[in-house]
């Protein structure tokens, strides 16, 4: 590491103003802070500087997001070889290894192309407004293959995540100012752009081509949507439990985005967020609690199997639990006031659920719900500013 | 004698007069400077061929309607004035209207109120209290134009993107190749964009024109 160390900071004179490279001073401050701890310090004044900055935080969340990602690697090998043979009976733990490099072969290179294009982008911008290289994408990076369906084309990953950056976050003045959630923002591009790619029952398993004839492979919610059409793939709710089980949902071995279906994995990285204090636990709690409160009440509305769908199954169901952990807790778009943030994640989860199940043209709402939060997120926190000024007030009054 | 000289003074492509018409253009471009005409930028850009009879039809209108203002500028009471204004605009339009849907009746379809909506086009109006009330006809005419031509060329730009990425094509033409048949481009997994043919792709390719622009002209970047 000292070896490492020396080439780094030899190459520093360089970088610096009037050095012969210092137009990419960006990248090499990028590159050096992400190895090694960075000098700043403060000059003046008492500050206190915390030893956890931007980056840091950043790679917290990607550790978070591991589980995830292992998991997903080896569920969109199981799903390639289930579709590959036509047998949805396919025993989940056999043949391990050949699904998790069959896996490794799909998901990988989905997340260079969004790391490669995404950091090109965020480095043109860097160099050409002459600031260091925001660390956001760090995390977005990883975020957009892990919502994606494994079939989707990487040329699409590219335009999307090029869309994503620019236009949700570089515009707005890069990492810290946007308004929406970047790698969702990329995924909404994708989801309306290509929507024969993001939706349906052909793309949520690699490898479509070898697909046997008539072999459907459709996720937990399309299944569930069609409820509400003239031919429902079930007959009722009953055969669903039997296809797709609340263990197999919980632990993950269904069809869905890569990174979405294992609710244990999720677990796992919101342990990781919560202990480390990146991410807030009450916009996590409320946004479960207000989906589980809207699944409750569509149950009393009733009418259809969809409706009557017991609430547990929606939060372990498409991305309700990915998107509660890793999306709605992004820091930027979120509330910032502790109050706004149990109104900002309730709202949330309700909205999920609701555009679910009622829209039968969205047939996961978690995504839209989270973008229209993010968007609402600064009214929230300025009334309950207002509120609080209000209230003190009162006491001011009485006093 | 007196009167002949003014006139040589002022001929008719003086150069504050082709200012007139190149302004608007570029730097006072109505769409992207002003930001007026929005709405019906968003809804009549997925195809080039609406943008252009749009595009005409709101020349016509604007050049028309502020000669009309102009010439009876002195005589319009001011405090009926919007009234006045807005009746020769609705008759102007509904002149386009009417034309549209004896000689081009597909695009009339296609464009369907959005031509009757013209009336409601902040550019026309803007004009005629901004500079057809207080100016004398052939500049008035110049400005018409100007304006109109600043609002079509946006409006070609942006159906230009619109339909070459939603639809694959220009003015109808296949550019990419055919999507159905997957030839060209589509042979090798190419795709047209959906979302560029909803409505807000359309605010976003606005967004990115007035960006670039501003870029290029840092005078027209606002203060905060």
């Amino acid at each position: 590491m000292k070896f490492l160390e020396k080439i780094v900071k030899n190459m520093e004179p360089k970088f610096a103003k009037g050095g012969e490279l210092e137009k990419w001073a960006p990248v090499y401050e990028s590159f050096m802070t992400l190895a090694f701890t960075p000098p700043h310090t403060t000059k003046k004044g008492a500050h206190i500087r915390d030893a956890v900055d931007l980056k840091r935080t950043m790679i917290t969340v990607v550790i978070a997001l591991i589980p995830c990602l292992l998991f997903g690697i080896y569920n969109t090998g199981h799903w390639a070889l289930v579709a590959e043979s036509g047998d949805r009976t396919l025993d989940f733990w056999q043949n391990g290894g050949e699904k998790f490099i069959r896996g490794l072969v799909v998901v990988l290179p989905m997340i260079v192309v969004s790391y490669v294009v995404g950091l090109t982008v965020e480095f043109i911008f860097a160099i050409k407004n002459g600031h260091a290289l925001h660390e956001g994408f760090l995390v977005t990076g990883l975020l957009i293959p892990l919502i994606l369906p494994a079939d989707i084309p990487l040329w699409m990953i590219a335009v999307a995540t090029v869309f994503g950056v620019v236009i949700g976050k570089e515009v707005f003045g890069g990492t810290g100012m946007n308004i929406m959630n970047v790698a969702l923002l990329t995924r909404a591009f994708l989801f309306f752009g290509y929507p024969t790619y993001m939706s349906g029952d052909k793309v949520w398993m690699a490898g479509k081509e070898n697909t046997v004839d008539g072999f459907t492979g459709s996720t937990a919610l399309g299944d569930l949507a069609s409820f509400i059409t003239d031919k429902p793939v079930f007959e009722n709710l009953a055969m669903f439990e039997g296809t797709y089980s609340l263990w197999d949902s919980f632990m993950g071995s269904i069809p869905g985005s890569i990174g979405e279906t294992s609710v244990i994995a999720i677990l796992i990285g919101s342990v990781i967020l919560v202990v480390t204090g990146v991410g807030s636990l009450r916009i996590m709690g409320s946004f479960l609690v207000g989906g589980y409160v809207m699944a409750i009440l569509l149950n009393l509305i009733g009418g259809n199997p969809y409706l009557e769908l017991p609430p547990e199954f929606h939060l372990v169901l498409g991305g309700f639990a990915f998107g509660a952990v890793f999306m709605a807790t992004d820091p930027v778009t979120a509330a910032q006031t502790e109050t706004g943030k149990l109104i900002y994640g309730f709202f949330g989860g309700l909205l999920a659920i609701m555009i679910r199940v009622l829209n039968p043209a969205y047939p996961e709402g978690v995504m839209l719900a989270i973008l229209f939060m993010n968007v609402m997120a600064p009214i929230i926190d300025h009334y309950v500013i207002q509120a609080n000024i209000k209230r003190r007030l009162k006491r001011l009054k009485t006093a | 004698m007196s009167e002949d000289k003014k006139t040589k003074s002022e001929p008719l492509f003086s150069k504050k007069n082709r200012k007139l018409i190149t302004d608007p253009l570029t730097d006072n471009n109505p769409v992207t400077v002003q930001v007026l005409g929005i709405c019906s930028a968003l809804a009549i850009t997925v195809q080039v061929e609406q943008a252009l009879v749009m595009g005409a039809a709101v020349i016509f209108v604007l050049v028309l309607g502020n000669l009309i203002i102009s010439l009876l500028r002195n005589l319009i009471p001011s405090r009926i004035r919007i009234i006045v204004q807005l009746v020769v605009v609705a008759s102007l339009v509904i002149i386009v209207n009417e034309i549209l849907k004896a000689f081009m009746p597909d695009v009339s379809e296609k464009l369907s109120v959005f031509v009757g909506l013209i009336i409601t086009n902040c550019i026309i109006m803007g004009r005629f209290e901004a500079f057809a009330m207080g100016n004398k006809p052939w500049p008035s005419v110049l400005d018409g134009l100007g304006n109109g031509l600043g609002y079509t060329i946006l409006l070609i730009l942006v159906a230009i993107a619109r339909e070459l990425f939603g639809s694959g094509s220009i003015l109808g033409a296949q550019v990419f190749g055919d999507s159905l048949n997957e030839t060209g481009l589509y042979a090798l997994g190419y795709e047209n964009n959906n979302l560029m043919i909803l409505p807000p792709m359309a605010l976003i390719i606005v967004g990115i024109i007035i960006w670039i622009q501003r870029l290029k002209n840092k005078a027209l970047i606002e203060d905060h």
